[in-house]
């Protein structure tokens, strides 16, 4: 295991900096021996990726906050245009490192600007001698902004001529960034995945402080035992071990069993597991629920997840309309003769090619209709005669908004409007009962 | 009128109690939630309402008030129509948070000052310190708004409403989790999704690293069934208000809910119309009130009013019925007439009285019997009931056939449900009644003890036959099995016989159906076809029938056709509409201008010359030209381009 040195931080820092870093040691001393010393100029742009939750943000974060290095930190996401992330990295730019008033509000509207703008910035606040760290978070939106952002960002240090390194955190990789007209390439990390040995240790680490470390550590080894399988994010695994430690600690409390009594625990909380995978993490019920439940001792049945309510309650000619659309797009117009017709031809013929035809629509997913062809199956399928009126039409709309109807193609109001049927089979079935 | 006020008034404390019993739960869990502010899930209640949409609007204005009014004051509902953008979303959310608090105290000339600015920058950061520097705000403030600070909680949530979740679009929504997230513990969300459909959307909307952020519990609201029948039974079953419905009527509103939209609301508004439209076309509605106030009004009727009552086919009949003397009271003199309308007022009241009980009583009867022969609901039942004599019809044979082979417990629950009614009810007439039934009762009671004492005494028996032999025994004990049965069972069943007679006696009394009262004419709104014209509106039709017959609408005596031909005099616009019926697909305009133009000028056709008609007119041309494109805009034609100098007809059919 690579101990962390450097020459130009304490070791102190770095020791410290070791234990808050667990399994991404390796990660963590490639960054500092890129990174240099403080006032070194570094690489224009850093490309970290790696899978949701390999530790990214959170690494980089305490990174640069244990060496106290200047840094600004953006969320991409929350900073939906190009223009809030600017003002954005401005704004945080002139807080970071001066005790000065807050920022007054600053106006920013394209990268001519915001180079003018940061410039101005890192002399004010007295970071020339330093490297300066703009990490952008979730730095794949940045791909919808405007196209130069990307390309400027990449190679910011040159444009501002100052110290500075714009770090990219993002989970997809470079080449999907690369824009076409050619940009400058940055160093690019890769953080691998979280082993199931490096999950261990870090679950264990933050164990509650009433129970020793090895209970705590044996409790996450049945954890993961259970989850492992189906999820490896972090920070579920983590919500998950919050949630149900009460429920391991149970025996331990009402002393039927002592920390050391590992096979009995596990027994008492493996069936619990179980049903927690299929509830809580499908998120069916929400944590607060399972937490209720399991104050309460009941039992999970009672309290039925989101998947139990499927049934739609639909009115009487709502529910033919439905069906009708979903005949209309999944059955070739010149079936309709034969199926809507009284008095229909040969049937017997074609036994075997309509069962061929319908698996292959199904495969192939609802095909647009006409407005008039759906009223024309509709009327073949009430059994009562139904006037045109505008209840039907209307509700064709708030079918619509419900989004079990689409409408395709809406150019031209009066040319008839096509609609698709977004609902699956076993939802019309349930429906036509 | 004043009664329609105090209808709708009644409808909204209505619909409001219904929400505060669904959403006191669910206050409870807001309270809750606030406690758990630290992990990063943000809590999140899905509503699931049912498909009437109509109703939802008022569904969640009513919900914002009661969380206003209990929880916090910032609260915002978001509609997916005006979101096509996350950036839209959030200059929406701001908008309505801060206008939302300068409501709470609309005095800070500054505050509005500084909103205008705020609203430059719409990003997360700036509602942070807005909500920062209002709850710093709140906690400085003078005791005189402790009052209400102290009915908010401590740090007040922020309640954003998704009206409409199925129709946002993914990215928005997950972009505006993802990011709330991140300062969850800055500004404690609470989001709050209306679903239409079902819960299976937020799985479908949201990938599971999203739904991950998010603590989500399941409201279910009541289903708009239901809904419905507490409003027919507040409005339609008690005698508080004079206005009723007629079977028809009300058949009609009925199945547009079911049929049609499953909402409320339109319900509601059917029912409005209904009144208005019965107090506008029925001049003598305004007897239709409240007993005392009729009579009053009754007194102080005119000559032409008495004479409208005299019309009126069930006065008349009534009349007939009477001794010859009496008609002639009654037809000539008007004080006499107003007596017997008074009286018979008052028939009709006592009816309306007295109907409401029994047919709860019957609907308690029939609604426990297998298949339902009279209706699942009472609603079904009360329109049996008003259709005809309800003891008529086959159904109410089969059930009361049903209702004599009832066990004993049931049919002991369901007399004590109708004692419970009858006692509740404020019919004089019903002493009576409750004391028959609580006879029954007191029967069957005495029925249970002394098959116990049977039961007993059987031992006895047993004891003294034991010293004979053993064949004698079997047989004597047999013997008196059987007797025990029978004797016992007919017991039990006369009992029930004259039970289910009773119930059937009650019945013919009292459920007579309206139609066959006298002066049912002042109370009941009958003209169900008017309603199904004004409710459900046929566009199409309308159209059709206007364009092919414009007589229909324009009142003209020159345009009454006889149907089959077409009538120059009409407008130009129906004289092309009905060429373009005749035509296939797609239309040809020479041939259409041409066949216009004889249509046109088929008058002037014998003494016009022929130079004139083998060229067709500029004037026609242009009229022509002009109902062709009228037509295009009614959207019943487009231009093709698969021919040219063809348009395609867009209707198929003639309607």
């Amino acid at each position: 295991m690579p101990n962390l040195e450097h020459p130009a931080y304490p070791a102190a820092t770095l020791l410290r900096l070791e234990s808050l870093v667990p399994c991404r040691e390796s990660q963590v001393s490639m960054l500092l021996s890129i990174f240099g010393e403080r006032e070194q100029f570094t690489f224009p742009s850093i490309f970290i990726y790696g899978h949701t939750s390999s530790g990214k943000t959170y690494v980089m974060r305490t990174l640069l906050n244990t060496l106290q290095l200047p840094h600004v930190f953006v969320n991409c996401v929350e900073h939906f245009t190009s223009r809030l992330l600017l003002e954005e990295i401005l704004i945080q730019l002139q807080n970071c490192s001066s005790e000065t008033t807050p920022a007054s509000r600053v106006l920013c509207d394209n990268f001519n600007d915001f180079v003018r703008l940061f410039k101005q910035a890192v002399t004010n606040q007295d970071l020339q001698d330093q490297t300066l760290y703009i990490v952008l978070d979730r730095a794949e939106q940045l791909r919808e902004m405007e196209a130069n952002i990307l390309p400027a960002f990449l190679r910011l240090q040159e444009l501002t001529d100052r110290n500075v390194t714009v770090v990219l955190l993002t989970e997809i990789v470079w080449e999907l960034f690369r824009p076409n007209t050619g940009c400058f390439e940055p160093l690019i990390l890769y953080f691998p995945d979280y082993s199931i040995g490096h999950l261990q240790k870090i679950l264990s680490n933050n164990h509650p402080p009433e129970y020793s470390a090895d209970f705590y550590a044996a409790y996450i080894n049945i954890l993961l035992g259970v989850f492992y399988m189906v999820c490896r994010d972090l920070k579920e695994l983590q919500h998950l071990a919050a949630l149900n430690f009460s429920k391991y600690c149970e025996p331990v409390v009402r002393g039927e069993a002592n920390e050391r009594d590992t096979r009995k625990l596990w027994k008492n909380i493996e069936p619990h597991l179980k049903k927690a995978m299929q509830t809580v993490y499908l998120r069916e019920i929400s944590s607060s629920q399972w937490e209720r439940l399991q104050h309460d001792d009941g039992d999970p049945g009672q309290l039925k997840g989101l998947s139990a309510h499927a049934h739609v309650e639909l009115p009487y000619y709502s529910k033919f309309l439905l069906i009708a659309a979903y005949l209309a797009s999944y059955n070739p117009v010149r079936t309709d003769k034969r199926f809507f017709l009284k008095h229909h031809g040969k049937i017997k013929k074609t036994n075997f090619m309509k069962k061929h035809e319908k698996t292959s629509n199904h495969l192939l997913g609802p095909k647009p209709v006409p407005l008039d062809r759906l009223l024309a199956i509709l009327y073949s399928i009430v059994d009562s005669r139904v006037a045109p009126t505008a209840n039907i039409f209307s509700q064709i709309t708030s079918l619509v908004t419900l989004q079990l109807l689409s409408l395709v193609g809406h150019n031209d109001q009066l040319d008839g409007p096509r609609y698709k049927c977004t609902v699956s089979l076993d939802f019309i079935r349930a429906i036509a009962r | 009128q004043q009664i329609q006020e105090e209808m709708n008034k009644q409808f909204f404390d209505n619909l409001v109690s219904f929400l505060r019993r669904s959403h006191s739960e669910f206050q409870e869990k807001a309270t809750e939630w606030t406690c758990r502010m630290k992990s990063r899930e943000i809590p999140a209640a899905a509503l699931v309402l049912g498909v009437n949409v109509t109703d939802h609007d008022l569904t969640f204005k009513s919900l914002t008030e009661v969380i206003q009014n209990n929880i916090t004051p910032y609260v915002t509902s978001l509609q997916a129509k005006d979101c096509p953008g996350i950036k839209n979303l959030m200059q929406k959310l701001m908008g309505q948070l801060m206008n939302c608090y300068v409501d709470a105290d609309s005095s800070d000339e500054e505050d509005c000052a500084q909103i205008s600015q705020n609203r430059v920058r719409c990003s997360m950061t700036s509602l942070i310190n807005w909500y920062e520097n209002i709850t710093k705000k709140t906690d400085s403030e003078t005791p005189s708004r402790k009052r209400t600070s102290s009915r908010h909680l401590q740090s007040p949530p922020v309640v954003v409403i998704f009206k409409d979740m199925e129709s946002f679009t993914t990215k928005v929504l997950q972009d505006f989790i993802v990011i709330s997230s991140q300062h969850i513990h800055e500004l404690p969300l609470i989001l709050i999704f209306g679903i239409a459909t079902s819960p299976m959307i937020i799985h479908s909307l949201l990938p599971h690293s999203v739904s991950s952020l998010l603590c989500i519990e399941l409201f279910q609201s009541l289903s708009c069934k239901e809904h419905l029948s507490t409003i027919i039974d507040k409005l339609l079953l008690t005698t508080r208000f004079a206005f009723k419905l007629s079977e028809k009527v009300l058949q009609v509103l009925i199945n547009i809910f079911l049929y049609h939209d499953f909402s409320v609301q339109n319900f509601i508004k059917g029912f409005q119309l209904c009144i208005v439209e019965h107090f506008y076309s029925q001049p003598l509605s305004v007897l239709c009130c409240q007993l005392l106030e009729a009579k009053k009004r009754v007194n102080s009727l005119s000559h032409s009013q008495c004479e409208n009552i005299r019309r009126l086919p069930s006065f008349r009949r009534y009349v007939e019925s009477q001794e010859s003397e009496k008609q002639i009271a009654l037809l000539t003199s008007d004080n006499s007439l107003k007596e017997a309308v008074q009286k018979l007022l008052e028939d009709l009241h006592i009816y309306h009285e007295n109907y409401v009980p029994v047919l709860k009583c019957l609907h308690v009867f029939t609604s426990s019997l297998p298949k339902y022969p009279l209706g699942k609901q009472i609603r079904e039942l009360h329109c049996a009931c008003l259709e005809s004599r309800v003891w008529e019809t086959e159904d109410y044979e089969s059930s009361l056939q049903l209702a004599r082979m009832l066990n004993k417990s049931d049919l002991v629950t369901m007399l004590q449900k109708c004692v419970e009614i009858f006692v509740s009810s404020s019919g004089k007439e019903f002493d009576k009644v409750v004391e028959k039934l609580k006879d029954f009762l007191a029967q069957f009671e005495k029925l249970e003890g002394a098959c116990q004492e049977q039961e007993e005494s059987i031992p006895s028996q047993k004891e003294l036959q034991k010293k004979t032999d053993l064949y004698h025994l079997q047989k004597t004990l047999l013997e008196l099995k059987e007797s025990r049965r029978s004797k016992k069972l007919t017991k039990f069943e006369m009992l029930r016989f004259e039970v289910v007679d009773f119930i059937d006696s009650l019945v013919r009394n009292y459920l007579v159906p309206a139609d066959h009262k006298t002066l049912h004419e002042i109370m009941y709104f009958n003209t169900a076809s008017a309603l199904r014209e004004h409710l459900n509106a046929a566009p199409r039709i309308a159209l059709h029938t206007a364009l092919n017959n414009p007589y229909c609408y324009l009142k003209n005596q020159a345009l009454k056709s006889d149907g089959g031909s077409i009538s120059n005099k009409a407008p130009d616009i129906c004289i092309a509409y009905k060429l373009h019926l005749e035509c296939g697909r797609l239309i040809n305009l020479v041939d259409w201008l041409e066949a216009f133009s004889t249509v046109v000028t088929a008058v002037e056709g014998p003494n016009g010359d022929a130079a004139v008609s083998d060229q067709v007119d500029d004037i026609i041309h242009a009229r022509f030209i002009r109902a062709v494109s009228e037509l295009e805009l009614l959207g019943f034609i487009k231009p093709s381009k698969q021919k040219t100098d063809h348009v395609a007809r867009l209707t198929w059919g003639s309607c």
